[in-house]
């Protein structure tokens, strides 16, 4: 089963990650070939088997609210592309 | 003092420290020296930090002069480029950070620095830890020491060969898959990925969440030990760090395995597995057999053959998720110049990120999509139950399981760079430890050809103890941690 190039294009989409027409064309082949590998699973009985979301046996860590002293705005922001005083500046989500 | 000061163990040098022999700072321009001679061959250093480095070791010397020294006082280490360090670029050999600098330290960070740490340089390694060679690295390539037109393993490629050609005396790295263990396999030193829980990954940059820990590359066991005496504990921090007491990890190594049940799993000695690596692997059986374990050469764990798709199912898809903060809103690299903010994020990733980490994104985002989660995802988490069960059932039977590190020497640069399948065969025998959350440590096992092999232990949740026994055990009888390669 070979993923057809609408296929990658929609799960790049989903994923917001831009590619070249030569990238959707390579992650054609390799992501099918990766796929294919994991075809062994199919044939694994698993009806009465629950998944492992993760391997230790805590559930639920929970803590009290209380207000902890967080980073000053300088230190949030140093690292910011772009801003306007002390916001993140971003594009409108809505057009 | 005629000794090379940067070859020494942590607890040969902190012996030399404590009595005044040598000073920190003797100590950390011996690694300094070295890393100006050898790191442009080796290329193990994305950051160095010679300025913070002098000045750990100027403050690491008071202490000691006060006679307060901890064991990793003064000790000179290299950390992987995923642990935030705060002041100094955390890259994760991406272009997406590369000019990023964290306003906090990792939790490991805080305990290394707290027992008077020096911290030498920031290690490379792939591309948000993935990757088997260091090849995935937006910046360089780091070559193996023993061999310089070979991989050093990955994905802390870096943090390996930084302990192995003598430009710290310890380092730290992460673990998803294999990636502490392989590179150390690769690189004639011991290294070790703790049991899930067991180190907080607080300012780790994550990379798959239910399986990523953090764990060090020393020069022997005991200086593991030591290494794991700081890191290891809970953390409120991290939802996912286990609140177990932490032992004294130093305190058994006493070179007594007499009795140990040791289980050797059949499917790890693997299809396409080197012959030089199997003479080897079962020569050092051998001689833990020697030493008075119960070695069972007859174990079988059916399921071994589908952890590699249970893995790169899960691994991805957790990626996939973690890699999506990175959209140039807060912090990373951004790309401004688009008409609308959905194509300034696709921009943004498309230029970030190299060729693994998107086909990683990619996979991820496939396996968890609507239509495919349930065939894909959620049939290796459950997959993934059968896999834990498997080892639960063997280590109700044996204190401890031995396998290769991995089915092969260290392989060529460029060998495997086209064909993603066959570098993720390289951790075929790493990987299904990650997927059961158990400890694992490789330690030097020989060579062929002047190449290193490495042998691993397996151990039960929170059993590090019991592992760190067998591998010092052998260390006792075998010289090869001791071997360096001529650079």
């Amino acid at each position: 089963m070979k993923l057809s190039r609408e296929e990658v294009i929609h799960i790049a989409a989903l994923a917001r990650l831009g590619m070249t027409e030569a990238e959707i064309e390579k992650a054609r082949e390799q992501l099918s070939n990766i796929l294919e590998n994991f075809e062994v699973l199919k044939d694994v009985d698993t009806a009465n088997v629950p998944p492992t979301a993760q391997s230790i046996n805590l559930v639920n860590v929970l803590r009290d609210d209380v207000p902890q002293p967080s980073l000053p705005p300088e230190a949030v922001l140093a690292n910011a592309p772009d801003r306007e005083g002390d916001l993140f500046k971003l594009r409108a989500v809505l057009e | 003092m005629s000794v090379d000061l940067n070859w020494l163990t942590i607890h040969a040098a902190h012996e030399l420290l404590a009595k005044k022999k040598i000073s920190s700072v003797e100590l950390t321009q011996a690694c300094l020296d070295n890393i100006q001679k050898v790191d442009g061959k080796v290329k193990a250093i994305v950051t160095g930090t010679l300025d913070t480095a002098l000045k750990q070791a100027r403050q690491a010397d008071e202490v000691i002069v006060r006679g307060a020294a901890t064991p990793l006082t003064g000790i000179p280490a290299l950390m992987k480029d995923v642990l935030c360090t705060k002041g100094i670029r955390t890259t994760a050999s991406s272009k997406m950070l590369e000019n990023f600098v964290p306003p906090y330290d990792a939790a490991v960070i805080e305990k290394l620095n707290a027992s008077g740490m020096v911290l030498v340089g920031k290690a490379n390694l792939d591309e948000f830890a993935m990757g088997s060679s260091t090849e995935n690295s937006a910046f360089f390539t780091t070559h193996n020491p023993y061999d310089l037109e070979r991989v050093p393993g990955g994905s802390s490629g870096g943090s390996a060969a930084g302990v192995a050609a003598g430009e710290a005396i310890f380092s730290l790295g992460s673990d998803t898959g294999g990636s502490i263990r392989q590179p150390a396999g690769f690189c004639n030193v011991v290294g070790f990925k703790p049991t899930y829980g067991r180190v907080s990954r607080y300012g780790l940059i994550a990379f798959a969440s239910s399986l990523d820990q953090i764990g060090p590359f020393t020069r022997d066991v005991m200086d593991c030990a030591l290494v794991m005496n700081v890191i290891a504990g809970h953390d409120k921090r991290d939802a996912t760090s286990v609140p177990e007491p932490v032992p004294d990890y130093t305190v058994n190594l006493n070179g007594n395995i007499k009795g140990m049940k040791i289980g050797i799993p059949k499917e790890y000695f693997v299809e396409g597995m080197q012959p030089e690596v199997d003479t080897a692997i079962k020569q050092a059986i051998r001689q833990l057999e020697a030493l008075g374990a119960k070695v069972d050469w007859g174990v079988s764990l059916p399921s071994t053959r589908l952890a590699l798709a249970v893995y790169y199912i899960i691994a991805p898809s957790e990626a996939s998720a973690n890699l999506a903060r990175y959209d140039g809103s807060k912090y990373g690299s951004a790309y401004l110049n688009t008409d609308s903010m959905w194509e300034g994020m696709e921009k943004t990733k498309q230029f970030g990120f190299g060729p693994e980490v998107k086909r990683r994104i990619m996979l991820g985002t496939y396996a968890l999509s609507s239509g495919y989660y349930d065939a894909y995802y959620l049939k290796a988490q459950k997959v993934r139950t059968l896999i834990r069960r498997e080892f639960d059932a063997a280590f109700e039977k044996y204190d401890a399981l031995v396998t290769p590190t991995s089915p092969t020497v260290p392989f060529k640069i460029g060998e495997k760079a086209n064909n993603p399948l066959a570098m993720y065969l390289s951790d075929v025998c790493t990987l299904p430890i990650n997927i059961a959350g158990i400890p694992g440590i490789s330690i030097p096992a020989g060579f062929s050809n002047g190449l290193p092999i490495g042998i691993q232990i397996i151990g039960k949740p929170f059993a590090e103890e019991t592992i760190f026994r067998i591998g010092h055990a052998y260390e006792q009888i075998t010289d090869w941690h001791t071997r360096r390669p001529k650079l």
